[in-house]
């Protein structure tokens, strides 16, 4: 029996400005069934879901519901129309300040056409009725803000079921509840598969995915890269489509690392997750990498002071190094350049020279009076040793294109001399060409410290590291030398699936 | 104008608008001079203007007029400026002006004491009363303007609760039945009545003097030291300093310290000038201090808190009071006027300039 899908999206496009997020997306979704939707950062996941959700609205391409034209031109009507989101983050789905039942009726309350006043009863008893068909089992006047994560996302996706949609997208619903809080999660969505709902289950945990999946869509660089069917689904290969495995590995020159500057053992980033050591070579560069959300920049925090050390010791050239305070870090030698520029990076009120002198304004002041001219020089310094591209090192930073600004949050901490340099995912919004200049000069200087960086693209790491290791699942799974790497392996350890391959 | 530099944020840096950033670069020159200076050539505008319809504004003794007009609420302006920097705010400025009044009078007054004694209980009273709105801020997490209001509060009340609600001058009732017989020392209200001989015999008062000095003080520390740099670095985006190594904290709470100290320095010169403990003084000090302060966010086009513009914004003020009093406008409309020109700049500061987002 040939069953039309419910849900048939074709050649969808959308750019914003310059750039092409979605490049031509074919998807369809069945009734009754689970599609999975995998996809690195930046793979044009979010974006599919606005454009579907009635966010934005797509450049060329069509879909179908139900085999009619479904074009929503706001939420609202996207959900009337029966295809209904639940957004990634939690608190979005829900209010937070209201009780579950008026929650569970909350879209029922605005809109053209609600009547000027409810009757609380009526709406205690529609949403026992609704919460009764999920089988929710909750206090209908409990305020939601009281309940757990796991329960709020639960209302969320209830609330969701109220509109008796046929599309029900997910976007990482499990991505901040537990491993028994997600299975709570499942079992609601089996119910909703069994009712006969297409769902779009949009995530890239492993164990999720073999729990639910029916079949599996990989999403790549805003095109489909892999469709997988069948009752044997080919979990690696829809990893490698998300991944892409068109990957070179030239430019390096591995050198190992000298003698220790850093080093840990027994580090543990999360209650109940694996403890794992660490060592950094005098000159070396490891890359660390893995999907999101798997303890990356925790470690990062660690390292740095920002986050405390509960368990493990870290050792830094030969003596015991366990920073409270980014203070303490940067005066013992280790620095960080922390993810996300536009919020943890760049002051918005200062230009580029003021900028990069930030950590390091007493050692060029006189008695407390900045030294601004060589302050400025040694801005200058950065901006030709980088190739930052300005007209002089009085810019302001809003001026100055994404890959140029991470360049000058790199110049802020290498214009002075570390023990451990630390970046996490600095290559992020960074073009390929600052990118290059970047990963030059961290190589350049790698000498006399130790260099870590954290990053979720593989080409990336393959392209600035001599080591590269693998994190899932808030540990270290895997070491390579980024020379003749086993490419299998690495994916395997990426995507978490060696936790059921080795004992 | 922010939208092409984001999108150029996005893509790489040659691809997009190299031939529309060239035409914008002559018509962004003429409105960064405007931004920049406009407000100074209004208040160069002004002045000219009086100096033509008002007879004699034009003369020293007007100039220094307006500036000891100014005087007290310009280093209030001052100390909240500090707060600002730091992305706070403090309300409980005036009240703590009120209340050094108070202290000191007090002091000298009821106590006995000399001037010294008074101005040093001020101050002190001025940092921990600073000490304290910054530990409410930074350690209990109370929003800034909340707990300076509440301060504001408690100030407003605790003054007047040593003299029940009274004001205080030489040989009033004390509470218990006695007579006050302290007075006001002589070089304590030289502070508010003693003019230097400078240009003109007795024509400098001191308390111009000061606010010279404690705006090239404060201006000299938040431009050129590293604290003042590290402040501004705190207000602009506190999560990127403190993982530059700044202690947040502590600058934040410095930040309310020397407000606090500089609206105690206001009260001690405007009980000098008064010369008795007055409850009902004082009471346009903190809306007074707010406006020059975020007036001076339009001075020079900055659009962010600075020691510079808040003194102009202290001194226009100033001029626009005295010219219009001199050119008989009735003092009721002076509120009208200062709320004015606070709108004015604030649409200058906030919708024109290219700085805030």
């Amino acid at each position: 029996m040939v069953e039309e899908p419910v849900f048939r999206i074709r050649n969808m496009q959308k750019s914003f400005g310059a750039i092409q997020v979605l490049n031509g997306v074919d998807l369809t979704l069945n009734a009754g069934a689970v599609t999975v939707l995998m996809g690195a950062n930046g793979a044009g996941k979010s974006t599919l879901v606005k454009v579907v959700s009635g966010v934005y609205r797509m450049d060329a391409g069509e879909v179908a519901l139900a085999g009619e034209k479904f074009a929503p031109r706001s939420p609202a009507e996207a959900i009337r129309a029966g295809v209904v989101t639940v957004h990634q983050s939690i608190n979005d789905g829900v209010v937070l300040d209201l009780d579950v039942a008026t929650n569970l009726t909350l879209d029922r309350l605005s809109g053209a056409g609600t009547k000027l006043f409810f009757n609380p009863r009526r709406v205690r008893r529609e949403a026992q009725k609704v919460a009764d068909r999920m089988g929710l089992n909750f206090d209908m006047g409990a305020t939601v803000g009281d309940l757990s994560l796991a329960d709020r996302q639960m209302v969320a996706v209830v609330r969701a079921m109220a509109h008796e949609p046929r599309v029900l997208i997910l976007d990482e619903p499990t991505s901040s509840l537990s491993s028994v809080e997600a299975n709570r999660l499942f079992d609601l969505i089996d119910l909703l598969r069994s009712h006969g709902v297409a769902i779009l289950y949009i995530s890239h945990r492993m164990s999720d995915i073999r729990r639910l999946a029916d079949s599996i869509v990989s999403l790549r660089d805003g095109k489909i890269s892999g469709e997988f069917n069948g009752p044997d689904l080919d979990f690696g290969g829809a990893v490698d489509a998300m991944l892409g495995r068109k990957i070179s590995q030239d430019q390096v020159v591995v050198q190992d690392g000298g003698k220790p500057v850093f080093v840990a053992n027994n580090l543990c980033l999360e209650p109940g997750a694996q403890p794992f050591d660490l060592t950094l070579g005098d000159g070396e560069i490891v890359a660390v990498t893995g999907l999101v959300g798997v303890g990356k920049t925790a470690l990062a925090e660690m390292l740095f002071g920002v986050r405390t050390c509960t368990q493990g010791r870290m050792v830094l050239d030969d003596k015991p190094y366990s920073p409270r305070s980014s203070q303490q870090a940067i005066k013992s030698g280790v620095f960080l350049v922390a993810k996300d520029r536009s919020v943890s990076g760049i002051v918005p009120d200062f230009n580029i020279y003021e900028n990069t002198s930030l950590p390091f304004l007493k050692q060029i002041s006189n008695f407390g009076i900045v030294n601004r001219k060589s302050e400025r020089a040694e801005a200058r310094e950065q901006i030709s040793s980088l190739g930052i591209v300005c007209q002089s090192e009085l810019d302001e930073m809003h001026t100055l294109s994404g890959g140029n600004q991470q360049k000058v949050m790199v110049a802020r901490w290498l214009g002075h001399a570390s023990r451990l340099l630390i970046l996490d995912e600095p290559f992020q919004g960074v073009d390929i060409a600052a990118r290059r200049d970047i990963a030059n000069r961290l190589r350049g200087s790698a000498k006399g410290r130790a260099t870590l960086v954290f990053m979720t693209e593989l080409d990336e790491a393959f392209e600035i590291a001599d080591r590269i290791l693998v994190m899932s699942e808030h540990t270290i799974v895997g070491e390579h030398r980024n020379a003749d790497v086993d490419i299998d392996r690495l994916l395997v350890e990426i995507s978490g699936l060696h936790a059921e391959a080795s004992p | 104008m922010n939208k092409t530099t984001t999108g150029t944020a996005m893509a790489s840096e040659t691809s997009l608008n190299s031939t529309p950033a060239l035409q914008n670069v002559r018509v962004l020159t003429l409105r960064d001079h405007a931004m920049r200076y406009g407000f100074l050539a209004l208040l160069f505008g002004l002045v000219v203007y009086f100096s033509i319809a008002a007879d004699g504004f034009a003369s020293p003794i007007s100039a220094v007029f307006i500036f000891q007009s100014v005087s007290i609420t310009g280093i209030l302006a001052l100390g909240v400026t500090a707060t600002l920097v730091v992305d706070g705010f403090d309300l409980s400025i005036g009240s703590v002006a009120t209340t050094s009044m108070m202290t000191s009078s007090y002091v000298m007054v009821v106590l006995g004491g000399d001037a010294t004694s008074a101005v040093l209980a001020c101050l002190a009273m001025g940092i921990l009363v600073g000490l304290v709105n910054g530990i409410l801020i930074v350690y209990m997490r109370v929003p800034d303007l909340l707990a300076t209001l509440g301060m504001m509060f408690l100030l407003v009340g605790l003054q007047r609760i040593p003299t029940q609600g009274r004001s205080i001058a030489t040989g009033m009732t004390l509470p218990d039945g006695t007579v006050a017989t302290g007075k006001f020392s002589l070089e304590f209200l030289a502070l508010g009545r003693h003019r230097f001989d400078v240009f003109l015999p007795n024509f400098l008062p001191v308390s111009v003097v000061i606010l010279v000095v404690l705006s090239i003080l404060i201006w000299f520390f938040l431009e050129y030291t590293r604290y003042g740099r590290m402040m501004y670095a705190v207000g602009s985006n506190e999560r990127a300093a403190q993982l530059a190594g700044a202690p947040v904290r502590v600058y934040k709470i410095w930040a309310y310290v020397i407000s606090g100290v500089f609206a105690s320095i206001g009260g001690i010169l405007l009980a000098a000038r008064i010369g008795r403990g007055d409850i009902a003084s004082g009471n346009n000090l903190l809306l007074d201090a707010v406006a020059a302060a975020l007036i001076g966010f339009a001075v020079l086009g900055v659009a962010k808190p600075n020691a510079f513009g808040t003194a102009v914004g202290a001194v226009f003020v100033g001029v626009l009071l005295q010219g219009l009093t001199m050119m008989n406008a009735p003092y009721y409309t002076q509120d009208f006027v200062k709320g004015a020109v606070l709108v004015v700049a604030l649409v200058f500061t906030f919708a024109l300039s290219r700085r805030s987002r």
